[in-house]
């Protein structure tokens, strides 16, 4: 569901900048852009508000529009990035690669199925894991600083298997 | 056979005062045994505390202060699990002078084993008197008075402790009804939960908030010494470990630097606290003195370590690793040396904190989280609380009972004696989570 909803942010700021220049990733996109309103905000509570124009360049809508996803994913109890969370984090690294003056908060996250201090623990595994590899793949470790929230901010408040694959993620958060 | 205890214990920690049945009792010992196998809860009749002389003070009429004091001794052997008391309501009235010489023919009738009276008199210098008297109905013996003196707006302190002694006279144990506790106060959605520090007697009362909700915090801690308070706050976006001066009101950062720190906990000297800190995806557990300096590091494993708990006497830590794979127990020296892991029963344990009294370690069992208890060798695992997500437990500080955090989305506090099993939920204005319980107040 973040991740559909993601996409659907991403398809709309699409919609809304159709002949912008910055449209690289357009192949990865969803080829038909729902018909949904501008109001769509991503699991973090943030919107893209600019409904008249381009996301301007280095702005978080920008990277929202430019990458697969804000985020990656883990399995239970696991910091490892798997393939699809690669291509993610490769787009992002790209992404800052050619915005070099921003810096981003990456904030790791627990499911509600571990204890509190030790998902903070765990979470903390988990940016880290994303921020490794976004060093790894060139970002200067001073534009990056990491947080962790453990199981206190879930992005889906439920309690099913759906939810918590949802909340085990690690996002890459862009300054408004 | 202990499930039907439990919730024969719980059933009558809810009902009312007239719900007290003395016959469904067994004829109990003299003495509550709250180690052995038979815990039938205890007939103990609580008349209405009377006044020598009914006089106005700051907290209401002496008259009133004798039926309230009398209804909060009632309320905590009650809340015990090991005891059923018989009144106030429906018992005759006790005079001034019939404080000290009982009715005790009347009071056997009641099925009363033992008898509590008292008195609340109002002093010249504005103070209370609040008498405590507690007597074997069987043998019209006495067995324990005191006299505490307290300012009006601590009435309720003197209450408790009267029940306090009551409650050790009987059972041979600590007492720990005159303690507070200070917990995560939440409310509003899930995704956006506000979570203010808050702290209250150990009965709910007397409630208050010590941050207002701006930044989330989580896992306060009491000194042992009940000066300062240790938690975790996102304050700034920065999350880390805060002391919290009560007098003062004053907070400071436990640590400088840009690591996250968390789950703290202090020495039973005060003078130190353990946290763990997390560098670059590497949690470990390190030591500070709470006045600050530099922090010693106390694991190096690349798992998680975190959860530490020192034993009563300081020589030891007990705190949670997943080095072998799975969180578990471990136990090391106070200077970090000589770890080894205690938990072999089977799934994962998380949270271990050490009884006040040495002799048993708590934890949370992360398959079902449940509530557990083991000795200190991992020995005698016993699983406390039944269905419902449970974490976090905290320890009274007679070591007999155990507060925890109930609900993984919207928590409550609840309360378990270790011995019987009887539960209960523990009144908040608002959800709750991550309790700690104080020491006895000094």
């Amino acid at each position: 569901m973040t991740r559909l909803t993601s996409l659907t942010a991403i398809a709309v700021a699409l919609s809304l900048t159709a002949g912008c220049a910055h449209r690289r990733t357009a192949n990865e996109l969803p080829p038909e852009p729902p018909s949904a309103t501008a109001a769509e905000t991503d699991a973090t509570g943030n919107q893209d508000g600019n409904v008249t124009g381009a996301p301007l360049p280095g702005s978080r809508g920008d990277f929202l529009q430019s990458v697969p996803a804000d985020r990656v994913f883990f399995d239970f109890d696991s910091f490892a990035l798997d393939d699809q969370d690669r291509t993610t984090l490769d787009a992002q690294a790209a992404w800052l690669g050619r915005n070099a003056g921003v810096r981003v908060t990456i904030e790791g996250h627990a499911d509600e199925r571990g204890t509190r201090e030790y998902n903070l623990a765990l979470g903390d595994r988990r940016a880290n894991a994303a921020r490794d590899y976004l060093e790894a793949r060139g970002v200067a470790a001073s534009r990056m600083q990491v947080i962790s929230w453990g199981k206190e901010r879930p992005a889906n408040p439920a309690s099913n298997e759906t939810a918590w694959a949802e909340n085990r993620r690690a996002v890459t958060v862009v300054p408004e | 056979m202990k499930a039907l205890l439990a919730l024969f214990a719980v059933l009558l920690a809810s009902a009312g005062h007239a719900q007290a049945d003395p016959q469904s009792a067994e004829p109990p010992p003299l003495e509550v045994d709250v180690t052995g196998g038979q815990r039938a809860a205890l007939p103990i009749a609580v008349p209405d505390m009377p006044t020598p002389q009914e006089s106005a003070t700051a907290a209401g009429g002496t008259g009133a202060l004798g039926r309230q004091v009398a209804d909060i001794v009632a309320a905590d052997l009650r809340n015990s699990g090991l005891f059923t008391p018989i009144g106030p309501g429906g018992l005759h009235a006790v005079s001034f002078p019939q404080v000290t010489a009982p009715d005790f023919p009347y009071f056997a009738t009641t099925g009363a084993q033992n008898l509590v009276q008292g008195f609340v008199q109002a002093n010249p210098n504005g103070s209370l008197t609040v008498g405590c008297y507690l007597y074997d109905v069987a043998a019209q013996n006495e067995l324990t008075r005191q006299g505490y003196v307290v300012q009006p707006r601590d009435w309720r302190r003197a209450a408790h402790r009267c029940a306090d002694a009551i409650y050790s006279r009987l059972t041979g144990e600590g007492a720990y009804f005159d303690t507070r506790i200070v917990y995560v106060s939440e409310t509003g959605p899930a995704r956006r939960r506000i979570k203010r520090l808050a702290i209250m007697d150990y009965d709910g009362a007397n409630h208050r908030f010590l941050t207002n909700g701006q930044w989330t915090v989580l896992t306060p801690r009491f000194a042992p010494n009940q000066q300062t308070i240790t938690f975790m706050t996102y304050q700034d976006e920065r999350p880390r470990v805060m002391v919290y001066e009560l007098d003062s009101g004053r907070t400071r950062p436990l640590v400088t630097g840009p690591n996250m720190t968390f789950a703290p906990r202090y020495s039973p000297d005060s003078r130190f606290i353990i946290f763990s800190m997390a560098v670059s995806g590497n949690t470990d557990i390190y030591r500070i003195p709470v006045a600050g300096g530099t922090p010693q590091r106390l694991t190096s494993s690349p798992g998680i370590d975190t959860g530490g708990s020192y034993s009563p006497d300081g020589s030891r830590i007990t705190f949670e690793s997943d080095r072998g794979g799975s969180q578990q127990i471990y136990l090391m020296d106070a200077d970090g040396s000589n770890q080894r892991r205690i938990s072999f029963g089977g799934g994962g344990y998380a949270t271990p904190v050490w009884s006040p009294r040495g002799d048993l370690i708590a934890f949370t069992k992360t398959g079902g989280f449940r509530i557990g208890v083991m000795a200190p060798d991992g020995s005698g695992e016993r699983i406390l609380t039944g269905g419902g997500y449970a974490e976090g437990p905290t320890w009274a500080p007679n070591g007999r009972a155990v507060m925890f955090t109930r609900g993984a989305s919207q928590g409550e506090l609840w309360y378990v004696d270790v011995a019987s099993g009887a539960t209960r939920r523990v009144p908040t204005p608002l959800g709750g989570s991550d309790p700690a319980w104080s020491p006895l107040r000094p």
